[in-house]
C-alpha cells in the first residue's frame, strides 16, 4: 500500500492483510496529496455529504435532485495542533460538475482531463439498485466526486485554473462566470470538427497508438466489469443459499437429543456466513468503481488524441492551401494553367484579361499567400505545442494509471484475503459444532 | 431437543429372559428361527462392542463394465469380497452383479426380516435432469451407492448372516438360483394380508412404536430439506464456477497490453484461475459426499416407514385372530400363540435394530457434515494462500522500487 512509502515495513509481512478498503481508498487519495501542486498546499478539499433538493428545472417542472456538499479547510502547517479549522463550504450539484468539466476539456484540450463519475449506475449485479436516487448509488457518487475534485486539484496545469478555483470557492455567480468566458464558442466549432471524418496525411504514429490502446483499454476494462458484476451475483446466490440451512437445521435440531445442539449452532453459523455475503461484496464496489475511473479515463484520452488529429488535420490543410495558392501565384505569372480556378476560366472563355487585372489578382494572391504563411506558421507552432504538452500529460497519466492500477489490485487481493479468513472462520466454527453432534 | 425418545431401547434383562422362556413352543431349535436370531443379534452386539476393528466380511464394489446384449444394455459391477468367517468356503470370492442382483438380495431380507432396517439401495431410475443411465457420474454415484449397502448389509449383526447374502457373494451364476427361489406367490399373499390388516389398523401400538413414527415422519421431512437446500446450493455454486472461469481472461488479455502492469495482472489472472479449480474441487465434494449421504437416509427414511407398517401389520394380524378366537370362545390356541411371540419378537429386534441405526444415522451424517465443513475450510485456506502469495511479491516488488527510487 502507499502507506509503505512512508514506513519502514518488512518485505515479509504478510499479517497485515486486515486492512480495510476505506483505509485502502484513503491511502490511494493520499497518493494523488503526495503530488502536492501550490492548490493542495493551500487547502483540503471534500466532498462532505449528499442531499436531496426539489425545485424547478429549466422547463419549469418539479423535479427532485441531489446536491453534493463541498467544504474547504486551509491545509494543516502541523497536523494534531489545535482542533481543525471551519470549512468553508458551498453545495454543487452533478451538472455543476458536469459543467466544469466540459469546461475544461475546452480550455485544455491537450490534457487527459480526469472523469466524473458514472450519470447513471452502470456494470450493476443485480441486487445493487440502479436508481440514481438510492442511497448507495448517491454516496458511492460522492466518492467518485470527491476524487475528480482531487484529480484535478492535484494536477500540475488543472489546479492553477481561476474557474476551478471559483467551483470551489463561490457558489453563486459561478454558471455566469464560466458561461462568460466563452468557451462554448470554442467548444462549437470543434466539436463540429470532431465529429468529421478526417483524413490525416501523416498521423503522428505516438498518438495512433495511444488511441489504439486507450481503445484496446476501454474493451478490455468493460469486460473485465461485465464478468465481475456476473460473478458477484453467483457469488451472492451460493452465500444467501446457505441461509437456508440455518432454518432447516434448527428444524432438524428439534427431534434429535445428541445431535440437537450441534446441529443448532452451527445452524447459527449458516446464518452468519449467508449475511456476510452484503460486505464482502459492497467492498468490491469500490474496486469495481476504481477500474471504472479508468474506464471513463480512456474517453479522456482518445479526446486528447482525436484533437491533435484535428489540429495536424489543420495543419496539414494549411499547408495544402498554401501550395495551392503558390501553385496559382506561380500560373498567375507564367500564363499556364495548371490549376482550375473559376477567373481562369473564364478568363478562356471570355478572353485574357487586362494587365491591371492580372497585376491586381497576383497582388490579391500575395496577400494571400503570406497571410497563409503566417497562419502556417501559427499552426505549426500550435501543433508543436500541443504535443509537447500532450505527450507530457500522457507521460504523466501513464505513471499514474499504473501506480493506481497497481494499487487496485493489490486492494482486491486484500479483499479477497478478507473474504477467505471470514469463510476459515465460519467452517471452523461449523466444524466444532459438527463435532459436538 | 424434546425427549421424544425413551430411553429403554435396550431390551432390558428380564425381557431378554422372557423371551428366552416361551421359546419352547415355537423353535425347532433352527438358526433361523426368531427368537434365536434374537439370541444370536444380543450375542453378536456384544461381541461387536468389544472387537470393533474386526470386520469378519468385507465386501467391495468396483470395475463397472457394461453388457450389450440382443434385449437390452446393462451395467455389470465387480463384488470382491473378502472374510474370515468359517461358514464361508474360502477367503476370497469375486461375481459380477447387476442392479437387478442388488434388488433381489434386498427383497429377500426384508421379507426374511420385516422388522430389521434394511439400508436402503440407491433409487431405479433418477428422473430429473434426465440422467443417462450410462453416464459416468451416474454409474459411479450408484457404484458408491451400492458398495455402501453391501457395507452396511455385512456389518449387520444379523442380516450378515442371511444365506441369501452369501449366495450373493459366491455363487457364480445368481440368475438360475434366484429362478429357483420362491417367493413370487407368498409375497402375493402377504402383501394380500397386509392390505386387510392395514385397514383394520393397529389397536394398541406400543407407545415406543407412536413416537418411532413420529420421529420417522419428521425425520423424513427434515432430511429432505437439508437435501433439498444442499441440492441448491450444488446448483448455484455450479453457476458460480462457470462464471469464474469466464474471469481469468480478461485479465491476462489486459496483462498483455501493458508494461509496469503485465505482471501484477497475468498474476492476478493466475489467482483467479486457481480459486476456480478449487472452487470446482470443492463443488465436486458437496456431490460425492455430502449429497449422496442426505439422499441415502433419505431414502432410509422411506425404509423406516416401511418398517414401521410391517410391524404394524405383524401386530395387526395377531390382534384379528385373537379376536376372532375370542369370539369363537376359543381357548388360546397355537397359533395365535405363535402369532404373539412373533409380535412380540418383531417388536425386540425392532428395538434394537433401531438403537442401533440411530446411533449409525448419527455417525454417517455428522461424518458427511464434518467432511463438508473441512473440505470448505480447505478450499478457503487455499485461496487465501493464493492471494497471500500475490500480496507478498508485489510488496517485494514494491520496496525493490522504493529501493531504486532512493537516491
Amino acid at each position: 500500500m502507499m502507506a509503505d512509502s512512508g514506513s519502514n515495513e518488512e518485505v515479509a509481512v504478510i499479517g497485515n492483510t486486515d486492512i480495510t478498503s476505506t483505509e485502502s481508498e484513503s491511502n490511494i487519495i493520499n497518493t494523488m496529496v503526495e503530488r502536492e501542486t501550490a492548490l493542495l498546499r493551500k487547502m483540503e478539499i471534500n466532498v462532505a455529504e449528499a442531499e436531496k433538493r426539489t425545485g424547478k428545472n429549466t422547463v419549469n417542472m418539479q423535479e427532485t435532485y441531489t446536491v453534493y456538499l463541498i467544504e474547504i479547510r486551509p491545509a494543516e502547517t502541523v497536523p494534531g495542533v489545535g482542533a481543525p479549522a471551519a470549512p468553508d463550504t458551498l453545495w454543487r450539484r452533478y451538472s455543476d460538475f458536469e459543467l466544469l468539466r466540459t469546461f475544461l476539456l475546452v480550455t485544455y484540450p491537450y490534457i487527459i482531463i480526469p472523469p466524473l463519475p458514472e450519470k447513471r449506475a452502470e456494470f450493476q449485479w443485480h441486487k445493487l439498485s440502479a436508481d440514481n436516487l438510492d442511497p448507495d448509488f448517491v454516496e458511492r457518487r460522492r466518492v467518485g466526486l470527491e476524487n475528480f475534485l482531487l484529480r484535478v486539484a492535484s494536477h500540475p496545469v488543472l489546479s492553477n485554473d481561476k474557474i476551478f478555483f471559483f467551483f470551489l470557492t463561490e457558489e453563486k455567480g459561478w454558471r455566469e462566470a464560466v458561461l462568460e468566458t466563452g468557451f462554448q464558442d470554442k467548444a462549437d466549432s470543434r466539436l463540429k470538427s470532431l465529429s468529421a471524418m478526417f483524413r490525416v496525411k501523416n498521423p503522428d504514429k505516438r498518438f495512433t497508438a495511444m488511441k489504439q490502446y486507450s481503445d484496446e483499454l476501454n474493451t478490455v476494462i468493460s469486460q473485465l466489469l461485465r464478468v465481475r458484476a456476473r460473478v458477484a451475483d453467483r457469488l451472492y446466490g451460493v452465500y444467501k443459499v446457505h441461509g437456508n440451512y440455518g432454518r432447516v437445521f434448527s428444524e432438524w435440531s428439534a427431534i434429535e437429543k445428541e445431535m440437537g445442539d450441534g446441529l443448532q449452532s452451527a445452524g447459527h453459523h449458516m446464518d452468519t456466513y449467508a449475511a456476510s455475503i452484503d460486505d464482502i461484496l459492497e467492498e468490491e464496489e469500490h474496486y469495481a468503481d476504481q477500474l471504472k475511473e479508468y474506464l471513463f479515463y480512456t474517453d479522456a484520452v482518445r479526446s486528447v488524441c482525436k484533437k491533435h488529429d484535428l489540429i495536424q488535420y489543420e495543419l496539414e490543410m494549411a499547408a495544402q492551401d498554401l501550395v495551392s495558392k503558390k501553385q496559382q501565384r506561380e500560373e498567375l505569372a507564367t500564363g499556364t494553367v495548371r490549376v482550375f480556378s473559376l477567373k481562369g476560366m473564364t478568363s478562356k472563355l471570355f478572353g485574357t484579361e487586362s494587365q491591371e487585372q492580372r497585376e491586381s489578382r497576383l497582388a490579391a494572391l500575395e496577400q494571400s499567400i503570406q497571410e497563409g504563411e503566417e497562419a502556417l506558421k501559427e499552426k505549426n507552432t500550435e501543433c508543436q505545442e500541443f504535443v509537447q504538452m500532450a505527450w507530457e500529460d500522457i507521460e504523466r497519466f501513464k505513471e499514474q494509471k499504473d501506480k493506481d492500477l497497481r494499487e487496485a489490485l493489490i486492494s482486491y487481493a486484500i479483499m479477497q484475503i478478507s473474504m477467505c479468513k471470514k469463510g476459515i472462520q465460519v467452517w471452523s466454527n461449523a466444524k466444532e459444532c459438527f463435532n459436538k453432534m | 431437543m424434546s425427549a421424544l425418545f425413551p430411553a429403554h431401547l435396550d431390551l432390558e434383562e428380564e425381557e431378554d429372559l422372557e423371551v428366552f422362556s416361551k421359546k419352547t413352543s415355537l423353535t425347532d431349535g433352527g438358526p433361523n428361527s426368531p427368537s434365536s436370531m434374537m439370541n444370536q443379534y444380543r450375542l453378536e452386539a456384544e461381541e461387536e462392542e468389544e472387537e470393533k476393528e474386526e470386520k469378519e466380511l468385507f465386501v467391495t464394489v468396483d470395475h463397472p463394465e457394461s453388457h450389450v446384449t440382443a434385449i437390452e444394455t446393462f451395467i455389470t459391477y465387480r463384488v470382491l469380497t473378502k472374510t474370515t468367517r468359517s461358514d464361508f468356503d474360502c477367503s476370497e470370492f469375486e461375481v459380477r452383479r447387476r442392479y437387478q442382483d442388488f434388488l433381489w438380495l434386498r427383497s429377500r431380507l426384508e421379507e426374511n426380516h420385516p422388522t430389521l432396517i434394511v439400508h436402503p439401495l440407491p433409487e431405479k431410475f433418477v428422473m430429473k435432469g434426465m440422467v443417462e443411465r450410462f453416464n459416468e457420474d451416474f454409474i459411479e454415484t450408484r457404484r458408491r451407492a451400492l458398495q455402501r449397502f453391501l457395507s452396511k448389509i455385512s456389518e449387520h449383526p444379523l442380516l450378515s448372516c442371511s444365506p441369501h447374502l452369501k449366495i450373493f457373494l459366491t455363487t457364480q451364476d445368481l440368475q438360475s438360483h434366484k429362478k429357483q427361489a420362491p417367493g413370487f406367490l407368498t409375497r402375493v399373499g402377504e402383501t394380500v394380508r397386509a392390505v386387510a390388516h392395514s385397514v383394520r389398523g393397529v389397536r394398541s401400538r406400543p407407545e415406543e412404536f407412536t413416537l418411532m413414527q413420529e420421529y420417522v415422519e419428521q425425520f423424513s421431512s427434515k432430511i429432505s430439506s437439508v437435501d433439498k437446500v444442499t441440492q441448491r446450493i450444488i446448483r448455484e455454486q455450479r453457476e458460480y464456477v462457470d462464471e469464474m472461469k469466464q474471469y481469468s481472461p480478461p485479465y491476462s488479455q489486459w496483462g498483455g497490453m501493458e508494461e509496469a502492469l503485465q505482471l501484477p495482472l497475468q498474476e492476478v489472472a493466475g489467482c483467479v484461475q486457481r480459486c476456480s479449480t478449487e472452487t470446482q474441487l470443492q463443488l465436486q465434494h458437496l456431490s460425492t459426499v455430502l449429497l449422496p449421504a442426505l439422499h441415502e437416509y433419505m431414502l432410509c427414511a422411506d425404509t423406516l416407514k416401511a418398517v414401521m407398517r410391517r410391524r404394524d401389520n405383524i401386530q395387526a394380524e395377531y390382534e384379528a385372530r385373537r379376536e376372532a378366537m375370542e369370539k369363537r370362545g376359543d381357548q388360546e390356541g397355537e397359533e395365535v400363540q405363535a402369532l404373539q411371540e412373533k409380535v412380540e419378537v418383531c417388536n425386540s429386534s425392532l428395538q434394537v435394530d433401531w438403537s442401533r441405526w440411530r446411533s449409525s444415522m448419527r455417525t454417517d451424517l455428522k461424518t458427511a457434515l464434518l467432511s463438508t465443513a473441512e473440505s470448505n475450510l480447505q478450499h478457503y485456506e487455499k485461496c487465501l494462500a493464493v492471494w497471500e502469495t500475490f500480496l507478498l511479491s508485489q510488496r517485494e516488488e514494491g520496496s525493490e522500487q522504493k529501493e531504486e527510487e532512493a537516491p
